[in-house]
């Protein structure tokens, strides 16, 4: 047998056995809406562990930020610290979030906001933009696997063949299955990826230079400015980190998904527990550095940094363990892409379509309309992934750049009686218009800070004081005093 | 719901200080510790601390909401 049909055979492997287990896992309990997008309320603190972890490790972590290391150099530390934060944050909103989401039974962000502030508008528009915010993330799983799947078998697999053929399998299970489908897959990625991740951390380092620290040795000589801020760059200094970092850790429990995923928790408690432990999982991105770094010296002139990863570990490892890392690699895709086609077909058909266009429609009609969407929605994110070509971490950026801008209503909602439904909406319509004109006019980063940053201040300031200077009869609903 | 106690917010600003803040003062490749740079040996210690940080956090918000249901 050929490399690469060694390496495509086990890939193939396993993204059967992984689409298996997603058609399987719920097939014996009857889907209705409640059951579809957050599981009954039942999961448990391993499971809820599960799927925050499989949604946090994307190809943006398996790609991008080895991609980043090595046409960045020390910029990409932002993505270590980013994640470490958005846990400790969520300790001090997310059981509150929860909470108030079991008393009116919840299940999107939209809800929280129809909720909250009792504007279907304001609810709307918080819809749009993390329905926008949704393509580009989704776009990068996509090209992420394209890649994945065409270096990894030697060109052999195209990647608009490989994109498609995911995408189909993606598509499946979500419209089968839901939202419990995807907790069972992301236990399977989940080992899979740091079998994969542990082995290219430290094998890479191994093989070329002896080891980690030898391997870190020779880069500060050969290229002393690599590993420290901007690195590569000429405008990603510490201003752009710490903005960066705020911004995206911020940002971070902002996606819908994630949002959303909170309501699945059994109790506050476990959301308190989840953000002592999670941190320790992110230590895993730490091993794509590694490799990602040694790459700058094995590979020097590759254009595109986000093959870096996979070309080493074609030249280094046998063609099965290449297999499995790109079957690896693609689970690692395909499942926050389910997750991601998920949340934005719901809250386009039960947030969107039916309060503002169709408001009879039953329960049965919506969740149909919503398996339609996620069809849809997958059609137009491959289509972009077939036609487009940003790196992967610029993708995922711009994405945090609009949905961090719900964040100001979520705290300023849990928090301040003050806030009104209008202080909150204006801020937010700010806050996507900067944010998006900025970097449309390629001004990120500003003055040094990071654009998207930038806009989510200007966007808490103007909420704060709208709501202020508004009617106090429009003031949010707040989860009473216990 | 009772908002955390304020040593349980002081325990989860001490992580953003050392990571996020501090940026300029650690960012830098020596001394290499553990055959890492600086900068990347110093996050990685901070995400273990930071997991101590929230366990603290935790005890001292359990405690809080423990007391807070015993009152009549």
């Amino acid at each position: 047998m050929t490399a690469a049909a060694t390496a495509v055979a086990v890939i193939a492997g396993i993204v059967a056995i992984g689409t298996t287990i997603g058609l399987l896992a719920g097939s014996r309990r009857q889907m209705d809406l409640e059951q579809w997008t957050v599981g009954g309320r039942g999961f448990g603190t391993p499971l809820v562990f599960l799927l925050m972890a499989g949604e946090v490790y994307t190809t943006f972590t398996f790609l991008g930020v080895s991609g980043w290391a090595y046409s960045r150099g020390g910029p990409v530390l932002y993505a270590l610290a980013y994640l470490t934060l958005a846990y400790v944050a969520s300790f001090f909103f997310l059981p509150q979030l929860w909470e108030f989401g079991r008393r009116h039974g919840l299940q999107t962000q939209a809800d929280f906001f129809r909720t909250v502030y009792r504007s279907r508008c304001l609810a709307g528009f918080v819809c749009v933009v993390g329905i926008l915010a949704f393509v580009p993330y989704i776009q990068l799983q996509l090209s992420g696997m394209g890649i994945i799947v065409s270096v990894a078998s030697f060109g052999h697999i195209g990647r608009v063949t490989a994109m498609t053929i995911a995408t189909a399998l993606v598509v499946a299970f979500v419209v089968a299955n839901g939202v419990r489908a995807v907790a069972w897959v992301s236990v399977v990625k989940d080992l899979l990826m740091l079998v994969a991740a542990i082995t290219i951390g430290v094998g890479i380092p191994l093989a070329y230079f002896g080891g980690i620290g030898a391997m870190f040795a020779a880069l500060a000589r050969a290229r002393p400015g690599h590993l420290v801020m901007p690195g590569a760059t000429t405008d990603l200094g510490h201003a752009w980190y710490v903005s960066t970092v705020l911004l995206t850790a911020f940002g971070f429990y902002m996606w819908p998904h994630t949002f959303g995923a909170t309501f699945t928790a059994r109790s506050a408690d476990t959301l308190r527990r989840n953000a002592v432990l999670m941190p320790l999982y992110s230590l895993t991105i730490a091993l794509m550095f590694f490799a990602g770094f040694a790459a700058v010296l094995i590979l020097p002139h590759l254009h595109d940094g986000d093959l870096a990863l996979l070309i080493v570990a074609r030249r280094t490892f046998a063609p099965w363990f290449l297999g499995v890392i790109g079957g690896a690699g693609a689970l690692t895709a395909m499942v926050p892409a389910s997750i991601l086609l998920l949340t934005a077909a719901t809250l386009f058909a039960k947030n969107l379509y039916r309060p503002m266009i169709s408001p009879a429609m039953s329960d049965a009609a919506v969740a149909r309309l919503a398996r339609v969407m996620v069809v849809v929605l997958a059609a137009i994110s491959l289509g972009l992934a077939i036609r487009g070509a940003s790196t992967l971490v610029s993708l995922l950026l711009i994405g945090y750049a609009m949905v961090a801008q719900c964040l100001p209503g979520v705290v300023l909602g849990l928090y301040w009686r003050r806030v009104t439904a209008t202080g909150v909406f204006v801020g937010m319509v700010v806050g996507v218009l900067t944010a998006v004109l900025l970097m449309a006019a390629h001004l990120d980063p500003i003055a040094g800070v990071n654009a998207g940053f930038l806009a989510l201040c200007i966007n808490l300031i103007v909420s704060i004081a709208v709501s202020l200077v508004t009617r106090a009869s429009a003031a949010a609903v707040l989860p009473s005093p216990i | 719901m009772k908002p955390p106690p304020i040593g349980a917010l002081a325990l989860g600003a001490i992580p953003f200080a050392a990571m996020c803040f501090s940026v300029a003062l650690w960012d830098r490749i020596e001394p290499m510790i553990l055959g890492l740079p600086f900068n990347l040996f110093w996050l990685i210690l901070w995400i273990v601390l930071t997991s101590c940080c929230m366990w603290g956090a935790y005890r001292l918000d359990s405690a809080a909401r423990g007391a807070a249901s015993r009152q009549p």
